[in-house]
């Protein structure tokens, strides 16, 4: 199998990735007050609090970065547990079977996260 | 503790029978320590005085064939080259390297490592087999060449980095920093060509993704090879090759024979050629 | 291949820990490895928490209030401590395995030199890099907020 110099070159690409999205992700959330970011959290108070989030979520470039860092970090993190149930040795058939979990469970959460993304996007614009 | 106070050193090793016990057992033995010694020559007086079925590998007794690696308290090395003195006691716990099944005693069973050795092709592979194989002189290669392998061909396949690697405690179809090393030996080789057939193991469950340089095997090595240098340097000529961005080279040609020079006054004729 | 009848000595997980001696290395392994894993699990979670938000206001509340109380901040907090050193040690790590700052190949002179001598002062950098975002988190998540 000639998969892993493909797939970790992607694991590493999109850590790259996330370093950047997550980065913005956590400034906004949990160093709101430290680094304050100008329109990322206008109500004031918590960042989780509803009218913070309708704002956020009105940005369409925002939503598009949760989208893409949505994706990013599951390709990541489930290669990366891959990875680690793969160097316990389990026998072939097993090897194949995590392998098509984890597909199938990042595959569902990407789609139903898109969905929750776009969805609130309408919902916030609506508003 | 210093040569002057140590007169008597304790022994304990790791022991097994494979015709009798079901599992490695402890045994301690007393011995005289004398100037100089090294753990080797403490286990030849163990043998001589004490337990004359102990079983080991040895056979230079100089760090250069790679055959005394054992878990010397707790760190994979050679017996010969670790002087007793430097272990700071008077307790030598000594222990087959782990990760490898234990033959006898302190015998592993190394064979895996070198199968894994032996799928990465560690040698010079050339499409031009007839000069390979009737050479008409030598490959041409600069000094500055040399160096991008030299150090990782100072391996001596003693198995201690194999013993020191966290994945390959657990994974058994990892190559190992060992073969790792070596492919890269012989991948950064100017003389050589055979990037894409060692590929075939490299950019697979086998190769080095699974190395997360938690950096044992280059702490362990006796013979300061640096293996996970020559693992991250190959994961970069992989990315390269997979984002087709690898230079590749053509295999060194053969060196013009110095037949048309003339050579300076006072220089002393060179030695017959070898080939 | 060679059939071994010798017994198996293979360190398995204890291994991942501590087969050999213990290097600072061998420490960022082992807690990149842990914070990777705390990372998934929560984030694994978090898509389906935070998806709430698309249903409106009250699904959204109802979700939050799920999952406060002390013990989910404190949660969060280790969430963010755990991002805050796999994300600067995986730029580390990122750098080297692609082979630089290990250094050039060298002739091996005792005392040997190797790659993680050339690259301590990058996991230094890495330890410290993390400590400064910790602190700046640790003051918002507990003194200003
Ligand atoms: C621990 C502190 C965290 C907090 C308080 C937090 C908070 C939130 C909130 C409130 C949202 C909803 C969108 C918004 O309001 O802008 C969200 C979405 C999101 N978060 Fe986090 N987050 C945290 C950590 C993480 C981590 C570690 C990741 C991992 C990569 C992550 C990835 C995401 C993604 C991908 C979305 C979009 C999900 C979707 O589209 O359904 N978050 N987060
Ligand atoms: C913040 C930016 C991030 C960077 C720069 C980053 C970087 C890296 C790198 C370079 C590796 C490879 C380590 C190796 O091969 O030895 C890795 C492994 C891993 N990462 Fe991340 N990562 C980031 C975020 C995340 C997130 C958000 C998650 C969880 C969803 C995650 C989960 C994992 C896991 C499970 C591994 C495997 C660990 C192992 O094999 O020991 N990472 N990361």
């Amino acid at each position: 199998m000639m998969r892993d110099q493909k797939l970790w070159t992607w694991h590493l690409a999109a850590g790259v990735v996330i370093l950047f999205l997550l980065g913005l992700h956590m400034t906004v959330m949990h160093l709101n007050v430290t680094v304050p970011l100008k329109g990322l959290n206008p109500a004031g108070g918590h960042p989780i609090d509803w009218q913070n989030v309708i704002a956020r979520g009105k940005i369409g470039a925002f939503a598009l970065t949760y989208v893409v860092l949505l994706g990013a970090a599951l390709f990541h993190g489930l290669y990366g547990l891959r990875n680690i149930l793969f160097e316990l040795n389990p026998a072939s058939w097993l090897k194949r079977t995590v392998s098509i979990v984890l597909l199938l469970c990042g595959l569902a959460l990407f789609s139903f996260g898109t969905w929750a993304a776009i969805a609130g996007f309408s919902l916030a614009k609506a508003m | 503790m210093s040569e002057k106070t140590l007169t008597e050193v304790t022994y304990r090793i790791r022991r097994f029978d494979p015709d009798g016990d079901t599992a490695p057992h402890w045994e301690e033995y007393g011995i005289p320590y004398s100037a100089g010694m090294t753990v080797l020559d403490g286990l030849w007086k163990v043998k001589e005085m004490r337990a004359p079925d102990l079983a080991w590998r040895s056979s230079c007794r100089m760090g250069v064939c790679g055959s005394c690696g054992m878990l010397v308290n707790g760190k994979a090395r050679l017996a010969c080259n670790t002087q007793v003195t430097e272990l700071g006691g008077d307790t030598v716990v000594v222990a087959p390297l782990p990760n490898f099944d234990i033959v006898r005693d302190l015998v592993p069973e190394l064979a895996p490592m070198f199968d894994s050795h032996r799928a990465l092709m560690p040698h010079v592979i050339r499409e031009d087999v007839q000069e390979q194989e009737h050479p008409t002189g030598e490959f041409w290669q600069s000094a500055h060449e040399l160096e991008q392998y030299l150090q990782f061909s100072y391996c001596i396949k003693c198995g201690c980095c194999m013993a020191a690697c966290p994945t390959f405690a657990t994974d058994a179809l990892y190559s190992g920093p060992m073969p790792l090393g070596q492919a890269h030996r012989y991948n950064s080789d100017t003389r050589d060509g055979g990037f894409s057939a060692r590929k075939r193991v490299l950019a697979g469950e086998a190769g080095p993704w699974r190395c997360h340089f938690a950096g044992e095997c280059s702490r362990v090595c006796p013979k300061g090879v640096d293996p996970a240098k020559a693992i991250q340097l190959m994961k970069r000529e992989l990315v390269l090759d997979y984002l087709r961005l690898h230079k590749q080279h053509r295999p060194a040609t053969v060196a013009k024979k110095a037949t048309e020079t003339k050579r300076r006054e006072g220089i002393p004729e060179p030695p017959a050629p070898t080939v | 291949m060679i059939e071994s009848k010798g017994h198996p000595n293979r360190l398995g997980i204890w291994g991942w820990l501590g087969g050999g001696r213990w290097g600072v290395e061998r420490y960022l392994y082992t807690l990149h490895r842990l914070t990777g894993l705390g990372l998934l699990t929560y984030f694994l979670l978090h898509i389906l928490v935070t998806s709430s938000r698309a249903l409106g206001k009250a699904p959204w509340e109802q979700a939050m209030n799920a999952v406060t109380g002390p013990l989910f901040k404190l949660g969060e907090y280790l969430v963010f401590v755990a991002f805050a050193f796999h994300a600067v040690n995986g730029i580390r790590l990122g750098i080297i395995e692609l082979g630089f700052g290990v250094g050039p190949p060298i002739e091996p002179v005792y005392p040997y030199r190797t790659s993680l001598d050339v690259q301590r002062p990058l996991a230094v950098g890495v330890l410290l890099l993390a400590a400064i975002i910790v602190v700046m988190g640790t003051l918002n998540f507990w003194v200003l907020e």
